[in-house]
């Protein structure tokens, strides 16, 4: 599951300036973007990511992943900066199959594999699941995709770049699926929107 | 499998620095001067392991108990790495074990590092280890049995 390399600390970047209330501000967004789907949050931590990161992934996996929640990176990645930064910082292993992930770390919809490949968590303990983080090229309030159910008023209209039907086929078994699935944090650059697996997504 | 030899002599001055009492390396630092900027990768930060030992030496393994411990890893400005891991919980300990382990990497700063500070302290650990043995073989008790009692 891990990979035994040794951590490359000469090109290591910092991680959260003020790692307690760096942490306290990156959870704060994650729980706001997760409890107002399809809500634009700025992840207002500032970190420079590694090559393969993008900086509200970064700021949530910082916050987030510790020695319990195996990340699954590309595998281009784990042997590279990002999965050194992830190794050192957050002290997780990195996961070689979706099976074992907590976190999977995508750069884009595109690369959302099969449901099915994914922890779902169980009937006992649905929270045992997958958090999906996709790095998403647009990301805006208003547009063609409507979202409704818990944490949203009425309506909430949304464009994500990179959308296809394939991307609103997952999140419909997904969610046909409750409780049982997993979460979806779509990030742009900073800013950061969940889907969690109680949202009705219609395109 | 395992083509770099570990880097035993590093490993010795971490070892001297962690096990050296705080005030004397952070006075071993302070006379060393001023010393190059460093950025930190990793803030001091506390917490517990589990110690493990072996019953016997050799027997079966089991937990001793656990342990605070505070590490750190900084960088100096021209990209020397320094960690510092001490028992306990003093940042400074440890900020000042990670600063003489980049340092003893700094072609600059390594020859004065070795003298003034790994030097030093080996040299006070080993008068207090010899202080500590003239206490303890004052007190020393040679057994001799003459007649074992038996047969």
């Amino acid at each position: 599951m891990n990979t035994a390399t040794e951590l490359d600390l000469a090109h290591m970047l910092p991680g959260f300036a003020d790692p307690v209330h760096d942490a306290q501000r990156g959870f704060r967004c994650v729980l706001d973007a997760l409890s107002r789907p399809g809500r634009l949050f700025d992840m207002t931590v500032d970190v420079t990511p590694p090559p393969g990161l993008a900086p509200a992934q970064c700021a949530a996996l910082l916050t987030l992943a510790d020695c319990d929640t195996p990340v699954w990176l590309e595998p281009g990645l784990r042997d590279a900066a990002a999965g050194h930064y992830l190794r050192f910082h957050c002290g997780c292993p990195l996961a070689a199959d979706f099976a074992d992930a907590h976190f999977v770390v995508l750069a884009g919809l595109g690369a959302l594999p099969q449901r099915s490949a994914l922890k779902l968590g169980d009937p006992c303990y649905p929270d045992r699941s997958a958090t999906v983080l996709v790095e998403v090229p647009e990301l805006e309030h208003g547009g063609p995709i409507r979202l409704r159910g818990p944490g949203i008023a009425d309506v909430q209209a949304i464009s994500v770049g990179g959308w296809t039907a394939r991307t609103t086929a997952f999140l419909h078994e997904n969610r046909a699926a409750f409780p049982l699935g997993v979460d979806l944090l779509l990030s742009c650059g900073g800013r950061l929107m969940g889907l969690p697996r109680t949202t009705i997504v219609e395109v | 499998m395992n083509e770099a030899a570990p880097d035993v002599s590093r490993r010795l001055a971490l070892g001297v620095l962690a096990c050296a009492p705080a005030p004397d390396l952070a006075d071993c630092v302070r006379a060393l001067g001023e010393l190059p900027r460093f950025t930190w990768l990793r803030q001091p930060e506390t917490g517990l392991v589990m110690l493990r030992a072996r019953i016997g030496g050799n027997g079966a393994r089991f937990n001793l108990g656990e342990a605070s411990v505070t590490r750190c890893t900084l960088r100096l400005a021209d990209g020397s790495i320094g960690v510092g891991t001490v028992r306990g919980r003093n940042p400074r300990h440890a900020e000042h074990v990670a600063i003489c382990d980049a340092l003893l990497q700094h072609p600059e700063y390594a020859g004065r590092v070795q003298a003034q500070v790994i030097d030093v302290l080996v040299r006070a650990e080993q008068a207090r280890h010899a202080r500590r043995s003239v206490q303890v073989s004052a007190s020393k008790v040679d057994f001799f049995t003459l007649v074992r009692g038996e047969d």
